[in-house]
């Protein structure tokens, strides 16, 4: 497996992290390179979305330091396209495809500018991208949750980011549109955007991401797509989850095959 | 007909139709989209409080409620946004005692107290050239906030946490948002009344959302079922003799019924 070694997008340092009284995130260290593809696993309550919402700057931490483009995550997060978690959603919100995808060319300092012919191409290129062009006069209540789910990943296209983070991309959508939303994002990436992906969708993420990481309070990221005996051995969810469920082979590292 | 526009305060009660339908479709499209309908209400109630105020210190009560509701909208969406439970608890303890300040400064006010009830149930009819210069004011502000802000209100109503990742002034916009609830709020109690307000500001927007998927389509379809309701309530109550206040809520509500009706029964029809 090749390790990524160029430009630093996010940089963090001995982060802790979380909610209140209830710290989730634990002395994390993450060093996200340009052009990688991280797929970040681990439990339900482990932390992974309490990390993106770190590096977007939602949410405050405790400890440590975080670095976006070598800005803190609240002007740095400008280079970041962001495609949220699909549950979250108002669903019956009354808007078409073309207006969310829009929403990508908006930013705060353009608050008083009116968009432009030049943003209307924009958002029609990523529609195109995402194979969803033909839907942009569409009320998006009317689409299906993958069909939906690719227009909120055009829409953070639309930002011209640097770096995608996704939540759970792939969330209540069939096998299917799946495998077609990991194709598509694997294309983005070959274009050149970063990627940071959460998802519990072990499977499919082994034959797509660059590198694997596994977070439950702690993070175990080396930069590589193995999954370490450390992170077996130290009995979190995930990796355990991840044998259970016929990991091809190549994920493992290779004193772990056979096991 | 033509008799009935040659009064005085029939002219002023169309006038003010009009104005308050601009408010309510625009701000009403809002409050749906967002889901505030909850504070809104809470805000009118309150208001009451400073009716009751006004009447006791002997000032135009117009100024009491703006003062009253315009406190509430800023601590409701206070409440609203930065405590995490038990938020429709605070909010309908404020309602409440809103409420109650006024009634009971109504109790401390000597003398004849009738025009207190044309706040609680409207009393278009009763609509002075004062308040429809504050009704024209208002609207030119809400027109003209909505209007900048326009796509930046549209994106935090669809998706607060992308708008502020796109560092959109989401905080700005809400309080914004608040304060033009407030004023709203003010405009369509001397129309129907606090107590009815949450129907108006909601039913016209909710009808559109039903079969629109532009929100400024929305607004405009919400403002001119606002006008219909108004002066369709008006008309009616005008030639039955009954509460105009009531009588353009139930115009709203048969609509809102037969609407939502329509569209379960063609669930896909004509987006």
């Amino acid at each position: 497996m090749t390790e990524i070694k160029s430009a630093t997008q996010v940089e963090i340092k001995n982060l802790f992290g979380g909610y209140d009284n209830e710290t989730v995130l634990e002395d994390i260290n993450l060093t996200i390179h340009e052009n990688d593809f991280i797929g970040l696993i681990g439990p339900n309550g482990g932390g992974k979305t309490t990390l993106l919402k770190i590096i977007l700057g939602l949410l405050p931490y405790k400890k440590g330091s975080v670095l976006v483009m070598g800005h803190p995550p609240q002007k740095g997060r400008q280079h970041i396209g962001y495609v949220p978690q699909f549950a979250i959603f108002d669903s019956d919100f009354p808007i078409s495809v073309f207006d969310v995808v829009k929403m990508g060319r908006l930013s705060g300092k353009r608050v008083f500018q009116r968009l432009t012919n030049e943003d209307d191409a924009i958002v029609e290129e990523k529609l195109a991208w995402m194979d969803m062009l033909d839907f942009k006069n569409r009320g998006i209540r009317e689409l299906s949750g993958g069909q939906r789910q690719r227009v909120y990943i055009a829409r953070a296209l639309a930002t011209e980011p640097e770096l995608l983070l996704l939540d759970e991309p792939t969330v209540s959508v069939d096998f299917e549109t799946r495998t077609k939303i990991y194709e598509l994002l694997h294309d983005i990436n070959r274009q050149g955007v970063t990627i940071l992906m959460v998802s519990h969708d072990l499977n499919v993420i082994s034959s797509y991401v660059k590198t694997i990481g596994c977070l439950n309070r702690n993070l175990h990221y080396h930069g590589k797509k193995e999954i370490t005996e450390e992170m077996l051995k130290s009995g979190y969810n995930c990796p355990v989850e991840l044998i259970a469920h016929g990991l091809p082979h190549r994920v493992l590292a290779e004193h772990q095959e056979g096991r | 007909m033509t008799e009935l526009l040659s009064y005085g305060f029939m002219q002023n009660a169309l006038m003010a139709a009009v104005l308050v339908s601009l408010a309510s479709g625009i701000i009403g499209t809002l409050v749906v989209l967002k889901r505030m309908v909850f504070i809104s209400g809470g805000v009118a109630h309150t208001a009451y409080g400073g009716v009751g105020l006004a009447f006791y210190l002997g000032v135009n009560p117009i100024f009491g409620a703006v003062a009253f509701s315009l406190t509430a909208s800023f601590l409701m969406g206070y409440v609203q946004r930065k405590t995490r439970q038990r938020q429709d608890t605070l909010i309908g303890v404020m309602w409440a005692i809103g409420m109650a300040i006024g009634i009971i400064f109504a109790d401390l006010t000597p003398g004849y107290k009738a025009d207190l009830m044309s706040y609680l149930f409207g009393s278009i009819l009763a609509v002075t050239n004062t308040d429809l210069l504050l009704m024209l004011a208002v609207d030119i502000l809400v027109i003209s906030l909505v209007a900048l802000f326009y796509k930046e209100l549209q994106a935090t109503a669809f998706d607060e946490t992308f708008a502020r990742v796109r560092n959109l002034p989401v905080d700005l916009l809400y309080v914004i948002l608040v304060a033009m609830i407030g004023l709203s709020v003010v405009m369509l109690m001397r129309v129907v009344g606090l107590i009815m307000i949450i129907a108006l500001l909601t039913v016209p927007a909710a009808i559109g959302a039903m079969y629109l998927k532009n929100m400024k389509h929305i607004m405009w379809l919400a403002t001119g079922l606002s006008l219909i309701f108004t002066v369709g309530g008006l008309l009616i109550s005008y030639y039955f003799n009954l509460s105009s206040g009531a009588t353009i809520i139930l115009v709203s509500g048969a609509f809102y019924l037969g609407a939502l009706a329509l569209h379960r029964f063609c669930q896909r029809c004509p987006e």
